[in-house]
């Protein structure tokens, strides 16, 4: 287990044995930022080197799987789940679009391990972000319950696409790519030396937050709490398929089964809050939040890795 | 002092509603409006505040008795439904009626 993932653990018990211990919300925001931004940064740097053509097919295909993973979440939660139209499709949109928290903890844990994998891949998560968010909002508003209702499209994409997570990202890959490696050599100590360590101070946010929304994925029974952890799974091997398919590394493999396994947080509960406010935000938070965000960090980062490697093998 | 009969409308609601909020007390004629982060609790659970997506706000609207009812009844009709909200009016007194 990487040590990172010690500091989630932390914060898991620490809040499940009832201590009081909490981050000062402008530090949460704070490192966020720092993460979001470091990240696009390194993936700018490697861009610089290479062709964006060379590139491209790889994102059409990341883009397509972004789109594709709530259309396979949305009937098993809608029938299986017996969930309502708006819950399922807001929990499915979720599950398409990707956590960047459990990115950067399957980085760290490659590095690690000193698997391979292309360096531009904080560009697919940010590709990643949004084709799943307009997928789910466009099947929560396809029945016939919500006829008569539109959708505020500029404000639900202004949320999408101008949301701290896509701007920071991208921000980061232009001034990475504009800059290239020399040009950021000043400013690495900050934004490339202090990186783990910095992910081990929000993990530990994490875990504090994480465990707070047992209560309600507890709630809610345990379908939520299978479709947590058998989705993640199920889109791992989708994405190990097709980094196959589009020719990526072995490290790239698990990257990619990594962004289809994980929840997103961030830019979905806030993009769906608006456009989909019916649905139930405890539902879709507990899930990925409560089960797969632990999920994925000490379980299944490792299977990934090992699904990636017998890929190839 | 004299002060000025006013309307002071509060509003407290998730974070996530401020913009669309914001833009519909100024178009349903208030002339300004204050917003506070705040914590707390209610029939739709704890909002502590700990991550973004559970951020609570407390919007404050003084203004003239029929803007104050307008944007009470929008509020009722578009977000109560769906969010968490806890609504009250007050009367106040202002020394500036014009500012309102």
């Amino acid at each position: 287990m990487d040590v990172v993932v010690l500091f989630f653990l932390l914060g898991v018990v620490a809040r499940l044995a009832g201590s009081d211990l909490r981050l000062p919300e402008a530090l949460y925001e704070t490192l966020s930022i720092y993460l979001l931004l470091a990240i696009g940064l390194r993936g700018g740097a490697e861009l610089s080197e290479q062709s964006i053509l060379a590139v491209a097919p790889q994102a059409l295909a990341v883009i397509a799987f972004g789109a594709l993973i709530p259309l396979i979440a949305f009937p098993v939660l809608h029938r299986l789940g017996r969930l309502n139209r708006f819950d399922s499709a807001a929990i499915a949109a979720h599950y398409g679009s990707v956590s960047v928290v459990t990115f950067a903890v399957a980085v760290a844990y490659l590095m690690a391990r000193e698997v391979a994998f292309e360096k531009h891949f904080p560009l697919f998560v940010a590709l990643m972000e949004a084709p799943a968010i307009v997928v789910g909002v466009l099947l929560a508003r396809s029945g016939a319950a919500s006829k008569g209702r539109g959708v505020d499209w500029g404000t639900t994409l202004h949320e999408v696409l101008l949301g701290k997570s896509v701007v920071l990202l991208l921000g980061g890959l232009a001034i990475g790519w504009v800059a290239g490696h020399k040009a950021l050599a000043p400013i690495e100590p900050l934004w490339f030396g202090l990186f783990k360590g910095v992910l081990a101070l929000f993990l530990l946010e994490m875990g504090l937050v994480a465990a707070s929304r047992i209560g309600e994925v507890r709630r809610h029974g345990v379908f939520l709490v299978a479709f947590g952890i058998a989705m993640p799974l199920l889109a791992a091997v989708l994405g190990v398929a097709l980094a196959r398919a589009v020719g990526m590394s072995e490290g790239g493999t698990m990257l990619l089964a990594t962004l289809g396994a994980s929840a997103s947080y961030i830019a979905a509960p806030a993009a769906l809050r608006i456009a989909v406010p019916e649905a139930n935000p405890a539902l879709s938070i507990g899930a990925s939040l409560g089960v797969t965000f632990p999920f994925n960090v000490t379980l299944g980062i490792p299977i990934y890795l090992r699904l990636a490697q017998w890929a190839h093998s | 002092m004299q002060t000025h009969p006013k309307k002071l409308l509060v509003v407290i609601t998730e974070a996530a509603l401020e913009k669309m909020l914001v833009r519909d007390i100024r178009a349903l004629g208030a002339h300004g409006y204050t917003v506070a982060d705040v914590r707390g609790g209610g029939e739709r659970g704890d909002r502590d505040a700990d991550w973004e997506m559970n951020r609570s706000i407390r919007v404050e609207v003084i203004a003239d008795e029929p803007v104050c009812a307008r944007i009470a009844e929008h509020v009722l009709a578009h977000y109560c439904a769906n969010f968490a909200v806890s609504m009250f009016v007050a009367d106040c007194g202002v020394l500036r009626p014009q500012k309102y």
